[in-house]
């Protein structure tokens, strides 16, 4: 894997030639036996994997009105066909969003359309064979479901709907994912994605304690377990121990301490990010949800707030209220749901982004920063793309870009933008999210973030620009990664809250 | 005889298309969504939506991001498209009404800008590598069949008149399940035999584009997920069990 070099940068980003079969077989490690079973799947390839895998396929269509309505709207009109990073990169025609929907879409007419079953030549429908199968698990690995290609369909299609099904379907016939299923199966066993036992935890933030008094000389608490803490942080699990995550966790922990917030970790709940939505299986995103009900409800808090972690923050402002009740508006009569709404303080959104927590903070002037302490940075911001797409900050459409822009302002002195194709709503993935973030799919990941490289450069070059904040667990490990086979130093890349841990002022205002 | 087959096919081909549309419709409307995925920045509010989708379906904001040529020529087909299904209209109504009358020749330009549309899109079906890559043969015929039926249309009008008013009474005598008789027109044959193809088509293919836009969840859900509990049927069941 040490031979993967960075493709060259466009000079001018021209729409890359179509090398097709160019990605073909750089798939991720399929899961094994122990793996699939742990999460109810089969252990390996059934041998009537042909009828499950249509008999799955014709569950979820009558069960997803987004699956069934892209699947017969497409129109082939190629405006997607640009917009895909990992297309971008590799050039595979495979992977341009139509084209991977099609790898599904093929079969899908051949097998629950009319003319597909009279005339499958004619619209393009292929049977379900052993080769399709492959293809689908080679390809739907392929995708980081960032919806980038949604923005730009004249009828909303959304690839990532279609990637989760697909992988639905093929952990079905026990032809999972290695990472993904991997990672799931931690978050049952122990309670986050990476495996941290409960007193390694303990330990952990015990260390940061002491870490945080060497480094500022103010006792800033990591609690865990607390009943009774007002506010319970849910933070990807990354944020314990991995660079440059743990610099944001402090950032929020600085920033409970100066406000006075009494706060608490889970230790039974200790992970943000569910990897559920990667798998399209609502059963597991629904299950991994439940957890942090649970830890809502035996600590008895007010308030829920998510650390900076993408997807994790989409299933928590999206999902949550319906999968857990984690939010406001239950019917009267919706028991479930209402035992922990009634518990929860709805002065405050429910979950709130921990960026919501301390813009709110900094609008009240409960917080006070020495912007200088961040004048080495010149800094710009990566909107990390579930955040970006599939999720909102604040009571405005696209708080979840203001939000993290002001408090950035507010911290330091220089910030720049990235060009403006590839920000905001139309920023591009950083390459391993989606349950990408696998050594075995390096070549796809450093591949896939070509064109944020590209603008990255372009910052550099004209703004000098030497720090890119995110707020994304899986942006800050994917970039810290590729960003050196690029030519980056990985120190680069960081927090927003590692930005306001750098600047707070923790002394008496 | 032509008048008996072509009364036949328009009748059958107009009862599949509607009940086929309604059939369609149907299944998108009864199949649940169970989560909230807008795709977002998303408006908040009903009316956001409503203004949304109206964007969505009048200007084709997203392909506009997307594609300005895409955009251009397919609006440009659209557009056209409306008007000249609007201006034939007069075939079907006794008097006129006055609105018909008045467009009839902004109908009769969009025929040609129909067509130009049309030709361009299939062009960049043709000689763009990524659009040629994911053609499939039907994408082409169903091209091919709208550039037919508006050449043929065009021709009727500009090259060799057909008589309209034979083909009005034919089709008001349709409308009362009073079959007439029909110009036996070569021009106006195809002409009706690739419509014919047409309605049975749609209801069957991708032209379900029409319809199903309003169902997309990623463009006609509300961003309220954190205000108000979104539950499908099929997902409450899972609290209940329990």
């Amino acid at each position: 894997m040490a031979d993967i070099t960075a493709p060259a940068y466009r000079v001018i980003p021209l729409i890359p030639a179509l090398k097709p079969g160019a990605m073909e077989g750089k798939g991720p490690f399929v899961a094994g036996e122990k793996l699939n079973e742990a999460l109810g799947f089969p252990g390996q390839l059934v041998e009537d994997w042909h009828d499950r895998a249509i008999g799955k396929m014709g569950d979820l269509l009558s069960r997803y009105r987004s699956l069934k309505v892209f699947m017969d709207a497409c129109m082939h009109c190629g405006a997607c066909s640009d917009k895909c990073h990992y297309f971008i990169g590799t050039q595979d025609p495979k992977n341009m969003p139509v084209a991977r929907q099609d790898l599904l879409r093929s079969v899908y007419r051949r097998y629950f359309t009319l003319p597909g079953k009279l005339f499958p030549k004619l619209v393009g429908a292929r049977d379900l064979t052993r080769e399709v199968l492959d293809e689908w698990y080679n390809y739907f690995n392929q995708c980081s479901e960032c919806r980038r290609c949604s923005v730009f369909c004249p009828y909303g299609i959304d690839t990532a709907e279609i990637t989760m099904a697909a992988r639905e379907i093929l952990d079905t016939v026990g032809y999972g994912q290695k990472y993904s299923n991997e990672i799931i199966g931690k978050v049952h066993k122990i309670g986050n994605n990476l495996g941290l036992p409960g007193p390694a935890l303990r330990d952990t933030l015990e260390g940061l304690e002491e870490d945080v008094k060497d480094a500022t000389g103010f006792d800033v608490r990591f609690p865990m377990d607390v009943k009774g803490a007002e506010v319970l942080l849910i933070t990807p699990s990354a944020d314990f121990f991995a660079e440059p995550h743990i610099d944001s966790l402090i950032g929020y922990a600085k920033v409970f301490h100066a406000t006075g917030t009494s706060w608490t970790l889970s230790s039974m709940s200790s992970e943000a990010g569910n990897f559920g939505m990667f798998i399209g299986n609502y059963d597991q995103l629904r299950t991994i949800a439940l957890r942090i009900r649970q830890a809502a409800l035996e600590l008895g808090v007010k308030r829920i707030v998510v650390g900076e972690c993408g997807h994790a923050w989409r299933v928590a402002y999206s999902f949550w209220n319906t999968l857990t009740g984690v939010g406001e508006g239950a019917d009267a009569n919706d028991h479930f749901a209402q035992m922990l709404q009634k518990q929860l303080d709805h002065r405050y959104k429910q979950p709130a982004h921990i960026c919501e927590f301390t813009w709110d903070m900094i609008q009240d002037n409960r917080l006070t920063f020495d912007k200088s302490a961040n004048d080495k940075h010149i800094i710009t911001f990566h909107d990390s793309c579930n955040v970006a797409r599939g999720s909102r900050m604040g009571d405005l459409p696209g708080g979840q870009f203001e939000i993290p822009r002001n408090i950035i302002r507010a911290v330091a002195n220089n910030f720049v933008e990235m060009a403006p194709s590839t920000t905001r709503e139309q920023t591009f993935c950083c390459g391993g999210g989606g349950g990408l973030l696998t050594d075995d799919l390096l070549e796809l990941r450093v591949k896939g973030a070509l064109p944020r490289m590209e603008v990255l450069q372009q910052a550099v070059d004209e703004h000098g620009v030497n720090f890119m904040a995110t707020i994304c667990a899986i942006c800050k490990a994917q970039f810290t990664k590729i960003m050196p086979i690029y030519g980056f130093d990985r120190k680069m890349v960081g927090g927003v809250h590692q930005l306001v841990s750098n600047a707070i002022q923790l002394g008496p205002k | 005889m032509a008048s008996i087959v072509f009364a036949t096919l328009f009748y059958l081909a107009t009862l599949l298309l509607v009940v086929g549309l309604l059939y369609r419709i149907s299944t998108y409307a009864r199949t649940p969504a169970p989560l909230k995925i807008p795709t977002t920045p998303a408006p908040t509010t009903t009316g956001g939506v409503v203004l949304r989708m109206t964007r969505e379906v009048v200007f084709f904001e997203s392909l506009f991001k997307a594609n300005l040529w895409i955009w251009g020529l397919g609006w440009l087909f659209h557009a056209s498209l409306a008007l000249v299904i609007l201006r034939h209209l007069r075939y079907f109504t006794e008097p006129v009404w006055e609105w018909v009358a008045f467009i009839q020749p902004f109908g009769m330009y969009a025929g040609i800008t129909m067509l130009l549309g049309l030709c361009g899109l299939w062009a960049r079906r043709m000689f763009v590598e990524r659009i040629r890559y994911i053609s499939t043969p039907s994408d082409h015929l169903m091209l091919l069949l709208l550039i037919g039926i508006a050449a043929s249309g065009l021709m009727m009008k500009f090259a060799a008149h057909t008589d309209v008013i034979a083909v009005k009474s034919y089709f008001l005598g349709l409308m009362h399940f009073d079959v007439g008789v029909l110009p036996a027109d070569l021009l106006l044959m195809i002409h009706l035999s690739l419509v014919v193809s047409l309605l049975v088509v749609f209801p069957n293919s991708k032209l379900l584009h029409a319809p199903g836009v309003f169902f997309s969840p990623t463009r006609n859900q509300k961003d309220d997920p954190r205000e108000k509990r979104h539950l499908s049927a099929w997902a409450a069941k899972l609290e209940s069990e329990k």
